[in-house]
């Protein structure tokens, strides 16, 4: 007899397919083919299906292949159409955007110009992606705040590829599409501006992005620890009394005085999640556009304190005019 | 029943398997953890070197530290009595002279040749027929600009041949031009000078070819990227610039088997009034390697055999690695100079044979 585990459970619920809530007829009714898949009932529902593509699913998905392959073949192009060095060469490719110099101009294609396309493309599959979040949502009955959650990633995206590159007047500035490209992007951003570290907006990103990661394990650990009660009925349990959140509740305040509700947590992580990007994306957005060095910056008001001098101090060679 | 249960296994195992390569990959990658961290700077800095232990005592076993040749009694008579055509250790006592001779030998010829590499076999000592011999004298030169007129990164430990030489008549660290096969001359694929393992700048995707921009033109003219105010004032230095200095401060940071802020405060990587004085140093070799290579290095193009130049034709080249080769200082700062110090300085013009050859280089 299998019985229910907290850590991790093996028990998967098996039933007849359940064709989901009825809905008002729309272009594309869902798919009505289900399946079982005893793997994926191990991570979460064993159920698959039924699937909703829809005309913005299928567009959404074109676009982004349509990206994916300029990206791909101008990888696969920078290692001479060699299929074991694009392997094994992959995390160190990329698609570069245009060289500064271009500006705002459209550069030729192998200058920059297949970075532009696939970057089109690339945002077009990410917001049909994101009218068919939202579209379903309210197909369904449901609110939008996934739509939205997703919105503040979009965000994020944007000013990186977009908007922040157009302010400064140079797709150059934009970010490579490649795996440890992007990284070396990074690095450079916040060498080249001072040390990001020292930009407010960054720190917030921080702090909301390691809380969202604290609240999650919280709340999830709550609710684990609570399940042999019910906790996973988790609607039912608010307007009662004794119930297992209530349990997990009184955990909280015993422990830390005070706890959210059942409802609260919810609107705390999705807060901490969605404020990530936000605030990153403001980050992002005034550097180079409003501020030219953070740690300056960061001096300037008060922010980075001066540390004692630990080992000698030569002055900067060019300015003794000894530079040879 | 048993049917799901075969799957269960089948994916159990697959999941194992995959496991099992992902393990050992990692295992097998990752550095080994016997590393110490050695404090340089103000708490909550970052100010900290770390040394790898193992790497490091295997980098000190796989270098040679030669003995010093036995000092032998002055003879009286300067070699360019002596010989003829000394051009450059025409100054030097006989017995010092061919004291170094027999030292250069080992540090640079290869062993079957010996005195052979350089000087021609049934030809007179002076000639000069052979390109070594005047590669050799152009080297030598080099080697005493660098110990005199570049003390700012190389006093008090100095440089020999052995420097670079290592026993091999071509050092290991070179560089050439790059021939640009990356370069596609169709519609895609350019990977923009970057976003390939590059072996320059630490195995990264940044720039691989820093080196003519920053050691062969110019090199204080744009390796400094960061803004000096802390609001825009004019400074539009873009990011894919910024990539090209980082590129050539990870060849830096690989060539002495350093960590950033062996030179800088990671807090304010731009700032000097926080900057160790390594820093400084680090300033004036770029500077040296930059005019090393125009002034000694390239022009002896024309000298060296094709077999000696690079894909474009190019005359060997030098870099942070070429002395340094992983080590914080070359050879962990084992002092060969004091033992040869007729590499110190130049001799005198008149003690040379012929008279006035000297000095070389004064582009300082």
């Amino acid at each position: 007899m299998a019985d229910y585990q907290n850590i991790f459970t093996q028990v998967q619920v098996r039933g007849p397919a359940y064709a989901g809530v009825p809905i008002a007829r729309g272009p594309w009714v869902r798919s009505h083919e289900t399946g079982y898949s005893h793997l994926l009932g191990r991570f979460g529902d064993a159920q698959v299906g039924p699937v909703y593509l829809g005309w913005l699913g299928l567009a959404s998905l074109l676009c982004g292949f349509i990206a994916i392959e300029i990206i791909g073949l101008n990888m696969w192009a920078s290692v001479n159409w060699n299929p074991i060095e694009f392997v094994r060469q992959l995390p160190w490719l990329a698609l570069e955007p245009p060289a500064p110099a271009y500006g705002l101009s459209l550069p030729p294609l192998n200058e920059g110009g297949w970075w532009l396309l696939a970057g089109f493309f690339l945002t077009a599959s990410i917001l049909l992606w994101w009218l068919r979040v939202y579209r379903r949502a309210r197909m369904l009955g449901m609110g939008t705040h996934i739509a939205w959650a997703f919105a503040a990633a979009i965000w994020l995206y944007l000013v990186l590829g977009f908007i922040r590159p157009i302010m400064m007047g140079s797709w150059g500035e934009a970010v490579p599409f490649g795996i440890f490209p992007h990284l070396d992007w990074t690095a450079a951003f916040s060498i080249r501006y001072g040390n990001l570290f020292y930009n407010p907006f960054h720190a917030l990103s921080i702090v909301f992005l390691y809380g969202s990661t604290l609240l999650f394990a919280m709340h999830g650990a709550t609710v684990l620890a609570t399940t042999r009660y019910g906790a996973e009925h988790e609607v039912e349990q608010i307007v009662d009394r004794g119930t297992a959140f209530e349990r997990g509740g009184l955990f909280w305040r015993w422990t830390m005085g005070f706890c959210a509700t059942a409802e609260s947590i919810h609107r705390w992580a999705w807060w901490f999640a969605v404020l990530t990007p936000i605030t990153g994306g403001i980050g992002i957005l005034l550097t180079g556009t409003v501020v030219d060095n953070w740690y300056l910056w960061a001096v300037k008001h008060g922010v980075a304190p001066p540390t004692p001098v630990a080992y000698p101090i030569l002055p900067d060679p060019t300015l003794i005019g000894g530079g040879q | 029943m048993s049917e799901r249960y075969a799957w269960s296994n089948f994916w159990l195992g697959l999941g194992g398997a995959v496991a099992a390569v992902v393990g050992v990959g990692i295992v097998s990658t990752f550095e080994w953890p016997d590393t110490e961290s050695v404090q340089v700077g103000y708490r909550g800095n970052g100010m900290v070197q770390i040394y790898n232990q193992v790497s490091l005592a295997n980098q000190v076993a796989q270098t040679s530290f030669p003995e010093p040749e036995p000092v032998i009694e002055p003879a009286g008579l300067v070699a360019s009595e002596i010989y003829d055509n000394v051009q450059v250790l025409g100054h030097l006592d006989v017995s010092d002279f061919n004291r170094l001779m027999l030292a250069i030998t080992t540090w640079v010829a290869p062993e079957e040749q010996g005195c052979l590499y350089c000087h021609a076999e049934g030809e007179e000592l002076s000639s000069d027929s052979l390109y070594t011999k005047r590669v050799a004298r152009r080297m030598i030169q080099m080697t005493m600009t660098v110990n005199q007129e570049w003390d700012q990164h190389v006093a008090p430990t100095g440089v020999t041949c052995y420097t670079c030489h290592r026993g091999q008549p071509v050092p290991d660290n070179i560089w050439f031009l790059d021939p640009g096969q990356w370069r596609t001359t169709g519609l895609v694929g350019n990977p923009a000078g970057q976003n390939m393992p590059a072996t320059a700048a630490g195995l990264s995707s940044l720039p691989f070819d820093p080196f003519v921009t920053f050691l062969e033109e110019d090199p204080g003219s744009s390796i400094r990227v960061a803004g000096l105010e802390a609001l825009p004032n004019g400074n539009r230095t873009s990011i894919k610039q910024t990539e090209w200095t980082y590129s050539l401060m990870m060849h830096m940071s690989t060539s002495l088997g350093v960590n950033c802020t062996f030179c800088h405060n990671s807090r304010a990587f731009s700032d000097w009034e926080q900057s160790p004085v390594q820093r400084t140093t680090a300033w004036h070799g770029i500077r040296m390697v930059s005019e090393l290579n125009a002034d000694y290095l390239n022009p002896l193009q024309n000298e060296y055999p094709a077999i000696r130049l690079g894909p474009t034709g190019d005359a060997p080249k030098a870099n942070c690695a070429t002395c340094h080769q992983g080590a914080y200082k070359p050879l962990y700062g084992y002092e060969m100079l004091v033992d040869y110090p007729s590499l110190a300085q130049y001799g005198p013009p008149e003690l040379q044979d012929p008279p006035m050859a000297m000095p070389a280089a004064t582009s300082q």
